[in-house]
């Protein structure tokens, strides 16, 4: 049977961890490949990187980055973050990341998504979608859920799939950092509407919210980043957690 | 012990790489049909669209070299549905290695199967040692159904071939160099292979 997947996202700024992690058993908790590697063998499903630098050579670092993840560690992961061009997932497919996810440039310029997907294949595209509540209505936003557009979550999450998205990313911002849970009642529309996978993510605080994301929010992935990083729940126990909740899980 | 990853241009073949050197080997990248023909083990990866991949390999002539090779040769995701009669990716001829023809899983489950699932009723040498139930990585739309080459069946919308074996080619479904320390055994009973 196919199981929920547990993910770690790794912020990332010039080639560093950059969100404080609390792992005293880490020689550097800033590099991001030993934090990887220990997610890998500590039971995590995928990892997502999240590249948040601005400089010149953001484009280089990403890459060498990727090509060291890749060398250490043996599960899938996905690298977001300014990718805007078919050149720049070239890039970071051939030095290993298994997947990209694509956001603001998607956006911007919707045919992106169907010329990844027509290249590299519809399995390692991610959109991601960042979208909270305006009056009662779900809308998209860039720049971090900074800046709002005039579209609404589940129009642009359907556009995406139609033009050869493999997976959504769903991140509510008026769920993250809160630690009261994902947003389940849109995460089990998008998961109704499309045929798609779904990740879930922002909200997550306790294990309780992982069980409420996979049944309620009939999510198939879910993705939390602080509550890992500061270990307030470790994924072995979270994955023993999901399990006895009769959730199919990878242990 | 000299391995070989078909380089024909489809996907990413770093991992693969990367998987066999931790496991202690070396493993060079090559589309030289003399370089293939004289490696111990031949892996064939594969990612993206079956239509063009296979186009790529016919540009590069390795079509009729693949099918003729006589060491172990392991195709691995869209590599194993190449090795195929057939895929309904793109109306796609394959090598015909396998005789099986690929096709896509219905809209009743979620389209592709992005994760971790079991193996099981596992066959032949590849998966000595491996217990039955291990979950492994797996993405995708298409799928080989069950037949007489199926030597690992997983379940999604309906039990289908997650490996194939036939003489010496065998070819998995699922992505070893990603599958977590399961997945190395497995890549590791490959490379052991006489």
């Amino acid at each position: 049977m196919l199981t929920k997947r547990i993910i770690p996202c790794l912020d990332i700024k010039n080639g560093r961890t950059v969100k404080g992690v609390n792992f005293v058993d880490l020689r550097d908790a800033g590099d991001p490949v030993e934090l990887a590697a220990l997610y890998a063998s500590s039971g995590a499903d995928e990892l997502v990187f999240l590249d948040i630098s601005a400089t010149e050579e953001r484009r280089k670092t990403l890459a060498e980055l990727v090509f060291h993840v890749a060398e250490k560690v043996n599960i899938p992961f996905t690298v977001g973050g300014g990718i805007s061009s078919i050149e720049d997932v070239d890039v970071l497919l051939q030095n290993g990341a298994d997947k990209v996810s694509i956001n603001s440039s998607a956006v911007k310029n919707p045919q992106l998504i169907n010329d990844l997907s027509a290249k590299f294949g519809s399995q390692c595209i991610v959109v991601a979608i960042d979208a909270k509540q305006i009056d009662g209505e779900w809308i998209v936003h860039l720049v971090g859920g900074k800046v709002p557009t005039e579209i609404r979550l589940f129009d642009w999450a359907k556009e995406v799939e139609e033009r050869g998205a493999g997976e959504i990313l769903f991140t509510s911002m008026d769920n993250d950092g809160t630690k009261d849970g994902f947003a389940n009642e849109a995460l089990a529309k998008l998961s109704t509407e499309l045929n798609i996978p779904i990740i879930a993510s922002g909200g997550a605080g306790n294990m309780q919210h992982f069980t409420d994301t996979f049944i309620d929010g009939k999510a198939d992935a879910a993705l939390a980043a602080s509550v890992f990083h500061f270990k307030e729940i470790e994924i072995a126990d979270l994955k023993e957690e999901l399990k006895n909740n009769g959730i199919p899980v990878r242990i | 012990m000299k391995i070989v990853i078909i380089n024909y241009g489809a996907g990413n073949i770093q991992s693969i790489k990367f998987a066999i050197q931790r496991l202690g080997f070396e493993a060079v990248l090559s589309n030289d049909v003399n370089e293939i023909l004289n490696a111990d083990k031949v892996i064939f990866p594969g990612v993206g669209e079956a239509s063009s991949a296979m186009q790529k390999l016919r540009d590069s002539g390795l079509d009729t070299l693949v099918p003729k090779l006589k060491q172990p040769v392991l195709g691995i995701c869209l590599g194993m549905q190449l090795m195929c009669n057939s895929t309904e990716e793109g109306a796609t001829k394959g090598l015909g290695i396998f005789d099986v023809d690929v096709i896509k899983f219905t809209d009743k489950v979620k389209v592709p199967q992005i994760g971790w699932n079991q193996i099981k009723n596992l066959k032949a040498d590849l998966f000595n040692d491996i217990p039955e139930a291990e979950y492994i990585y797996l993405v995708h739309s298409f799928y080989a159904p069950k037949c007489d080459e199926t030597i690992a069946t997983s379940e999604y919308d309906v039990e289908y071939s997650a490996a194939l074996k036939k003489d010496n080619f065998y070819g998995t479904q699922f992505h070893p160099e990603k599958s977590s320390s399961i997945g190395e055994k497995i890549l590791l009973n490959f490379l052991k292979m006489k």
